[in-house]
């Protein structure tokens, strides 16, 4: 149906479509209000998802992105409503994840008049977007739209935040819903330095102990194949990042797991002993190289990375070279010999059989014993979403990541609260696979009223609560650093998760306490798929995640167990 | 006052002594021994003074965008001069700032990544074109007028408002003869200074 004269909120509907959305993530108020109806107006079939809370929004747009690659769109009103979402725009900020966020504005007569639900929305998000536009005219919305989707999801992605008053998206559209962008300082350019890739060659040819450590930039370029093809013909083991996971198939013989602060010993030993690190899209993230100064000290270190501003940020390096990494990757490929690495590899699977990750099975129910058995169940095939702590450590450890955009998980900002909402978005992305939420029962409490959202789409999401009863990883902080003095940690006044999610119509609760049980509920929460389905797992309260690198520490200061000797206060970032 | 107390503000060692900064301009000569120490305070900053130029769509926000880029990480812009550049489609920035290179440098590359930003370029020891111009209201009755108009017409100081209590003299040039004009002129009472800050050009073939 064409529509005789449009609205601004008609267009911008229009624009989207035409953008390819296929959900947005929202809640209603007054100043959005044109928008919601031009939804209706437009008999789009962009399928609205009507959330409980807008962090719910941000971070169900999120997984959405995360899990299918393409950019997350949230939809909210003026004030808190788009104060509320600010959590998740940084969170996604944080992990380059694209993420379209319209907000409503009070009128243009009354910006900066202290408008009911007015906030600065353009000024507050400013730090934590990509990009960010305040619309003052309704005939610059598709090329605001346009530009918008562009930026977003190319070079290093990020969330744009689009501010659109009122009188403009009721007002009067006359303008053309094709656009041209206009944007002579964003240029994506998907050339790089040919011969910083031979210097890289030849650095590789020459290392006996290579690494490569491969981070987010990995998955979001699509270079999890060339990432492949170039390890196995190196020989040369690979380790990732938290949000790297996936990037390497985590059962390959050549790779190491996860590094870092809770990464396994032999990822973290690699690195130590290498005499070349070659990171392809990470950051070099504090909770990785430990002490800056100390970070593969001795070793050539290289650097791949489309974000030039990464670049000796936190890692002095030998070689690098900014760009795509699938495209770089697959170019050096060409320029590498296979490297003699069998007594490297040799070594490295030494430590692998002296430092397993391990837990033990008998005693109080382990949150380990649980994300190990889910792994075993999923065949490492589901996607797994996370909140932040001792769950999330031990899910990183535990539950192996195949293939790219199956680990969702916060991992710059670690943001409790989004492993509920985060599956939610990756279901409705890939409604036909298994998505699972671990999350810790702090996290869970902070976004649990998005089960409602699940259960009105019927979504069979799995959402397993490692419920300790604390806020696990701080109290392990206190444990070890501040003479076990708990502070602000212990949850009291829990819920019971079975009995909540037995409240929701479609959702169902279910029970965990003793390990013996664990197949056997896991088993039956992925049997029920008329709905989310809650697994209240009681878990031991006290136990610690190792490897544990305390932070600002270097990589040798590893513990892989409990410390014998009372432990200096970490001195590292938080 | 504010630029002038940084300036004068102690801090790491310099290269550049007040004799290198007299030879390097022949506009200034005759300084009196006593401020050659004074000079040296001036001039103590100077190695971590930095001149960028940034070039950027001339649209609402780019300025908060920018000025964000350096807060966030401590840095304080100690002058900033925004315009409109020969298309209106584009302002020109230039920022100095004080602060260690390798945490300059990346604010640099964060400057860079803005959207709205085409370029931002570092032109600190470049050999480059960099001026500033100054309002001075010193405070001359009939006593001190001819003290100040020697020292102003040495300086190349344009008269531009003379009272009876006071005169308002305009001068441009680099900032270290500003600085210098500043010192010769603190003898007087300096009622109010207005100083635009840098503006730089780099020379010949080279882009801004």
């Amino acid at each position: 149906m064409i529509l005789k004269t449009m609205d601004g909120a008609q267009a911008l509907v229009r624009c989207l479509e035409n953008e390819g959305v296929e959900y947005i993530f929202g809640l209603s108020g007054g100043a959005a209000i044109p928008i919601f109806d031009a939804l209706v107006t437009t008999k789009t079939k962009i399928k609205l998802i009507l959330v409980r809370h807008e962090q719910g929004a941000a971070h169900m747009a999120d997984g959405y992105a995360r899990a299918t690659g393409k950019p997350g769109v949230v939809l909210v009103t003026s004030g808190p409503g788009a104060t509320n979402t600010l959590t998740g725009i940084m969170t996604a900020h944080m992990d380059s994840v694209p993420m379209i966020v319209l907000t409503g504005q009070t009128i243009t007569s009354m910006l900066g008049k202290d408008a009911f639900q007015e906030a600065d929305v353009f000024g507050i998000s400013m730090p934590i977007v990509k990009h960010s536009y305040l619309v003052k005219n309704a005939n610059e919305i598709p090329r605001i739209v346009r530009e918008g989707f562009h930026i977003t999801n190319t070079g290093r992605p990020g969330p744009v935040l689009i501010d659109l008053p009122k009188d403009i998206t009721q007002g009067p559209f006359s303008g053309e819903l094709h656009a041209e962008m206009d944007l002579p300082g964003y240029k994506i350019d998907t050339s790089f330095d040919q011969k910083s890739v031979l210097d890289i060659a030849e650095a590789l040819s020459k290392s006996r102990r290579p690494v490569l450590l491969a981070g987010h930039g990995a998955i979001i370029s699509g270079a999890s194949v060339a990432l492949r093809s170039l390890a196995e013909k190196l020989n040369a083991p690979v380790t990732t990042t938290l949000l790297g996971k996936g990037a390497f198939p985590e059962t390959h013989r050549l790779s190491l797991g996860m590094l870092g602060m809770h990464g396994t010993a032999y990822a973290n030993k690699a690195i130590i002993e290498c005499d070349l690190v070659m990171s392809v899209g990470s950051r070099f993230d504090d909770r990785i190289v430990g002490q800056p100064s100390r970070f593969c000290k001795d070793a050539v270190r290289i650097h791949l990375d489309v974000d030039n501003a990464e670049i000796h940020k936190m890692i002095r390096v030998h070689h690098w070279c900014v760009g795509d990494a699938r495209l770089i990757l697959e170019d050096l490929a060409k320029h590498v010999p296979k490297l003699d690495t069998a007594d490297w590899l040799k070594h490295l699977d030494a430590y692998k059989k002296k430092y397993p990750l391990k837990y033990k099975k008998q005693g109080g129910l382990k949150m380990q014993h649980i994300l190990d058995e889910l792994n075993n169940m999923t065949g490492s095939q589901a996607v797994i979403s996370t909140d932040v702590g001792q769950h999330q450590m031990w899910a990183a450890q535990f539950c192996k990541t195949l293939k790219p955009n199956d680990w969702l998980s916060s991992g710059g900002a670690g943001t409790m609260g989004y492993g509920l909402p985060a599956a939610i978005g990756a279901q409705f992305g890939r409604p036909k696979e298994r998505v699972v939420a671990v999350v810790g029962d702090g996290g869970f409490q902070m976004t649990m009223c998005e089960l409602a959202t699940a259960c009105v789409h019927k979504l069979p999401i799995k959402v397993v609560v490692l419920n300790n009863h604390y806020l696990g990883m701080v109290r392990q902080w206190q444990e070890l650093f501040y003479e076990d003095r708990k502070s602000g940690v212990d949850l009291e006044g829990n819920p019971d998760f079975a009995k909540l999610a037995d409240c929701y119509p479609g959702a169902k609760g279910f029970t965990l306490k003793r390990p013996a049980d664990v197949r056997k509920i896991l088993t039956r929460a992925m049997e029920y798929n008329d709905g989310p389905s809650v697994i209240n797992a009681e878990c031991e309260k006290t136990d610690n995640v190792y490897p544990m690198i305390p932070a600002g520490k270097a990589l040798e200061d590893m513990l892989t167990e409990a410390p014998k000797h009372k432990m200096e206060r970490p001195t590292g970032s938080t | 006052m504010t630029h002038l107390k940084k300036t004068l503000a102690p801090g790491p060692s310099g290269q550049l002594s007040a004799q290198t900064f007299v030879g390097l301009s022949g506009e200034r000569s005759g300084l009196a021994e006593a401020e050659s120490s004074k000079m040296e305070r001036l001039l103590l900053n100077r190695e971590d003074t930095h001149t960028l130029s940034v070039y950027v769509a001339n649209k609402p926000g780019v300025l908060a965008r920018i000025a964000q880029v350096f807060a966030r990480r401590g840095y304080n812009i100690d002058s900033l001069v925004v315009s409109s550049s020969m298309d209106g489609k584009f302002s020109r920035m230039t920022v100095t700032a004080i602060g260690n290179p390798e945490g300059l440098d990346q604010i640099i590359a964060q400057v860079n990544k803005l959207v709205d930003v085409i370029h931002c370029m570092d032109h600190t020891g470049e050999n480059a074109v960099v001026r500033e111009l100054a309002l001075i209201k010193v405070g001359a009755g009939a006593e001190e007028r001819t003290g100040v108009l020697q020292i102003a017409e040495h300086f190349k100081c344009k008269t531009v408002d003379l009272t009876e209590r006071s005169i308002i003299l305009m001068a441009t040039g680099d900032t270290e003869k500003v600085d210098a004009l500043i010192n010769m002129m603190s003898r007087y009472k300096i009622i109010e200074l207005v100083r635009t800050g840098k503006v730089v050009m780099a020379r010949g073939d080279q882009e801004t």
